[in-house]
């Protein structure tokens, strides 16, 4: 097998070369002996399996993590960051997998977080939004630079702090899961961002579970598993199954399907419905959508971002309140007036966003506990009681590592997300709202995630995946509608649908 | 640093910082470390032990309570509203049996906390602002009350809880003892007390698990009022007056208490048991200053001083735990 140094570009030199490298986090080892090449002006793809040990080597190439054994080299000389602010200035940024954006600041202030521009020691604000604009608008981004960051979309504070990145003059940019919450279209805009950036001669890591993605950017894949780096190879030499391969240690053929083809939707028409959507309206968010979702049945939302699905995933949770429409579970109207009205009336929601689901600072079992506490005990905890059904989910979901002490700071971006699912499983809820269910899984724990909706769809439960990815709704739904500017535009039902009908009707 | 004491340090800290300042002044005062001056500093702690009980409630959802001494005061001013007073005490007041005045104290102050909750959670105002607002009217029903008089007498059931003994034991010592015990129980087995946790450690994320929020920040405003109406009614009978004004420096010492003893002011980490030991260096503190020979006005600077170094300790130790797991 050659190696991808000799498959690239035999004589461009490595801009960044790491050899030896290891890294445990007590006792258990994250990186083993790894060796890594970045060389000037390449995109490299990164894939790998949740948890194994991609971010962690990219943190310790951006300063995030300063104790590791092993050597790297920048442009041939030695380097050891003692800090992320050392990494930046030596050239190299990274968007971290968890947003690390400020959501109260401006677009403009995050932009230029730490470095504002000053007229006579002030900010010069003026210059700072003009500056703004049109640095975004270099990169396509159309966005109000006073805008409120945490009032955007994920995927355009994504994009923006990518935007700052390049902004500080980065040489080398890391890019941790950056298309986990974009849209085809942003998707195609962020690639020619990319390849502009490449083409001045900065080099790109680009980490991602799309596979399709990366081999469609990247120059070099290498794959990693278990905390080795298994192999670097040209991109256009390979093809997603020989990826697949070398990520699982397995053949998988069947793991994932590419749905270019026809899916034959299972739809179930004359299951009972179990919440009935009648003209629901959030002010500009969408308007007049009426959905019957049924037993034993998993209802696919699919649009692309900023159609309104993430906000009429909220209403369906309580967490919006809808101007008009209204709501029935069995029949009976119910008002959702917040959140805990939802979870009594039998709803239960996983939000896109880790951060907004999950606490980072407590154990895995709390997390998972949160919940369902009511129904392990009404006054008084049992402890005992949840960590035994975490346990259960830990291995049931194969949530690495299996102990539910362990802080959920301290687990893989993947892995998190399988605890965010977790939690409303132990009492199944009548309803289950799944906001990008498997956004940030590895092949291999999306197949999970499938087997579990699709097992808890058979015994009865009603399920709502809202998604951005095609791939996503269609592995999943029985049942597809398409949301369009807030309104609905399409439904197939029993029927055969591919991605291309899908990505047209949105 | 083993991990243990490393994740611990948040604990750790305060507690060193307890011991040498027991040592320290153990050393430079022979008064000091005896028996009797130990039931005083926790006869001294009382009132701010159980105002700072609620108070940690509060700061671990993130939120912030500045209206406790007002409500101390308050509803201190009103037990003895409803309480005969002596023929010299000039206020226009309504006595009533012990057990009324002391019913409708403990509503007044539930009704100010009922009100500081439901500006945070249904009106939306920051709990610094209303709660700074409550303080305003904290103090203007206290002077509307007592119109700048004084007035003694207490029903008898809180005399004895606040100027009692049983034996040779404070009562004001054990009703904190109860408090800071039942905070404890309340804060680390029930349903509730992990409702609070979550809230301060993700207040997105407890929502979004079904979580009514709005629910546990409303009931931990109320908690945190009563706490301080009880202790304002133990702090009338122990200081044997009731009047304007009076609780003014139980605010800054309740907060320090809860933060010096380690607990986060941005929610979520700490408990009664760092709040107790935020009280003991506190109490430790004031008193010991009083055993040590240096001109009395030099004092407030240096507990100043002090409680800045405490602080800076901490959170200094935190940033290097969370720095360390982080690597
Ligand atoms: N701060 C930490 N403390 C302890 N363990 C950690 C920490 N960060 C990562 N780990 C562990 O190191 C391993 C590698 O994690 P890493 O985040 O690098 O995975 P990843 O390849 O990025 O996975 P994903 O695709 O799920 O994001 C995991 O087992 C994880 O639990
Ligand atoms: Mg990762």
């Amino acid at each position: 097998m050659p190696q991808a140094s000799e498959a690239v570009s035999g004589d461009v030199p490595a801009r960044l070369a790491m050899s030896g490298v290891s890294k445990s986090f007590g006792g258990v080892a994250a990186l083993r002996d790894v060796d890594f090449t970045l060389r000037a002006g390449e995109i490299h793809g990164l894939v790998g399996e949740n948890g194994a040990g991609k971010s962690t080597l990219m943190k310790i190439i951006a300063g995030v993590h300063t104790r590791y054994q092993g050597r790297m080299t920048l442009d041939g000389h030695p380097v050891h960051f003692r800090s992320a602010r050392d990494a930046l200035a030596a050239g190299i940024g990274m968007v971290h997998q968890e947003l690390s954006v400020v959501p109260d600041l401006t677009v403009a202030e995050n932009v230029y977080l730490g470095k504002q521009p000053t007229r006579g020691g002030i900010v010069d604000w003026r210059a700072m939004f003009e500056g703004a604009r049109e640095h975004l608008a270099s990169l396509g981004i159309e966005v109000d630079p006073r805008a409120r960051m945490g009032s955007l979309t994920i995927g355009l504070q994504q994009l923006i702090e990518l935007a700052r990145v390049l902004f500080s003059g980065a040489r080398i940019v890391i890019l941790d899961e950056p298309t986990s919450a974009l849209s085809p279209p942003e998707v195609q805009r962020l690639f020619e961002v990319l390849r502009s950036v490449r083409a001045s001669g900065r080099s790109i890591v680009f980490i991602s579970h799309f596979l399709d993605d990366v081999l469609a950017i990247s120059d070099t894949v290498t794959i990693f598993r278990n905390g080795r780096r298994i192999v670097s190879e040209a991109a256009a030499g390979v093809d997603k199954a020989w990826v697949i391969e070398r990520m699982i240690g397995r053949g998988h053929e069947e793991l994932e399907e590419s749905y270019t083809g026809n899916i034959a939707l299972d739809s179930k028409p004359r299951a009972p419905v179990v919440l009935a959507v009648r003209g629901l309206g959030a002010g500009r968010a969408f308007a007049d959508v009426s959905l019957d979702i049924r037993a034993g049945e998993v209802l696919g939302v699919y649009g692309f971002m900023g159609c309104g699905l993430i906000e009429l995933a909220r209403a369906l949770f309580g967490k919006l309140r809808p101007k008009a429409g209204t709501l029935a579970i069995d029949g009976k109207t119910v008002r959702l007036s917040n959140t805990a009205a939802a979870r009594r009336a039998g709803i239960a929601f996983v939000p896109e966003s880790r951060r907004s689901m999950l606490f980072y600072r407590e154990p895995v079992y709390k997390n998972m506990s949160i919940a369902v506490l009511g129904r392990i005990g009404r006054l008084w905890l049992q402890p005992s009681a949840e960590r035994a059904i975490a346990r259960r989910h830990a291995e049931a979901l194969s949530i690495r590592p299996p102990t539910v002490e362990t802080l959920l700071q301290s687990l893989s971006g993947g892995n998190q997300q399988k605890v965010a699912l977790a939690k409303w499983l132990t009492w199944p809820p009548r309803v289950l709202v799944l906001s990008e269910p498997t956004r940030g899984m590895d092949v291999g724990a999306k197949d999970d995630v499938v087997a579990i909706l699709r097992r808890l769809r058979d015994e009865g439960l009603a399920v709502v995946v809202l998604s951005t990815e095609p791939e996503t709704v269609l592995s999943l739904a029985d049942r597809i509608v398409v949301m369009k500017k807030g309104r609905i535009v399409g439904e197939f039902a029993g029927e055969a649908v591919s991605k291309d009908r899908l990505l047209e009707a949105a | 640093m083993p991990a243990f004491l490393r994740s611990q340090m948040r604990n750790i800290a305060p507690f060193v910082t307890l011991i040498a300042l027991i040592v320290f002044f153990g050393v430079s005062s022979p008064s000091f470390a005896t028996l009797d001056n130990g039931a005083n500093i926790l006869t001294q702690i009382s009132v701010t032990g159980v105002i700072a009980v609620g108070l940690t409630f509060v700061i671990l959802c993130a939120e912030i309570d500045l209206s406790v001494a007002a409500i101390a005061n308050a509803t201190g001013i009103v037990v003895a509203y409803f309480t005969l007073q002596e023929n010299y005490v000039n206020i226009a007041n309504v006595p009533l049996p012990g057990i009324a005045a002391i019913v409708l104290a403990v509503l007044a102050c539930a009704f100010l906390g009922l009100v500081n909750a439901v500006g945070l959670t249904v009106i939306g105002i920051p709990s610094f602002i209303m709660t700074l607002a409550m303080m305003q009217i904290g103090a203007g029903i206290c002077a509307l009350l007592v119109r700048g008089q004084i007035a003694y007498a207490v029903p008898d059931f809180v005399a004895t809880m606040g100027a009692g003994r049983i034996g040779p034991v404070p009562w004001i010592v054990i009703v904190l003892a109860v408090f800071l015990l039942a905070g404890h129980v309340v804060l680390t087995y029930t349903r509730f007390g992990r409702y609070v946790y979550m809230t301060g450690g993700n207040r997105e994320a407890a929502e979004y698990s079904g979580v009514n929020v709005k629910l546990v920040l409303g009931a931990v405003m109320v908690i945190s009022a009563v706490c301080s109406g009880v202790a304002g009614m133990l702090g009338v009978a122990h200081f044997g007056s009731a009047q304007q004004n009076e609780f003014d420096g139980y605010l800054l010492d309740a907060i320090a208490a809860v933060v010096v003893g380690g607990t986060s002011l941005f929610g979520g980490r700490g408990g009664i048991g760092n709040t107790i030991i935020g009280l003991l260096i506190l109490g430790v503190l004031n008193n010991g200053l009083d055993h040590v020979e240096i001109d009395s006005f030099l004092k407030i600077l240096i507990r100043g001083l002090i409680l800045l170094v405490a602080l800076i300790i901490n959170v200094y130790v935190q940033a290097v735990r969370e720095n360390e797991q982080s690597n």
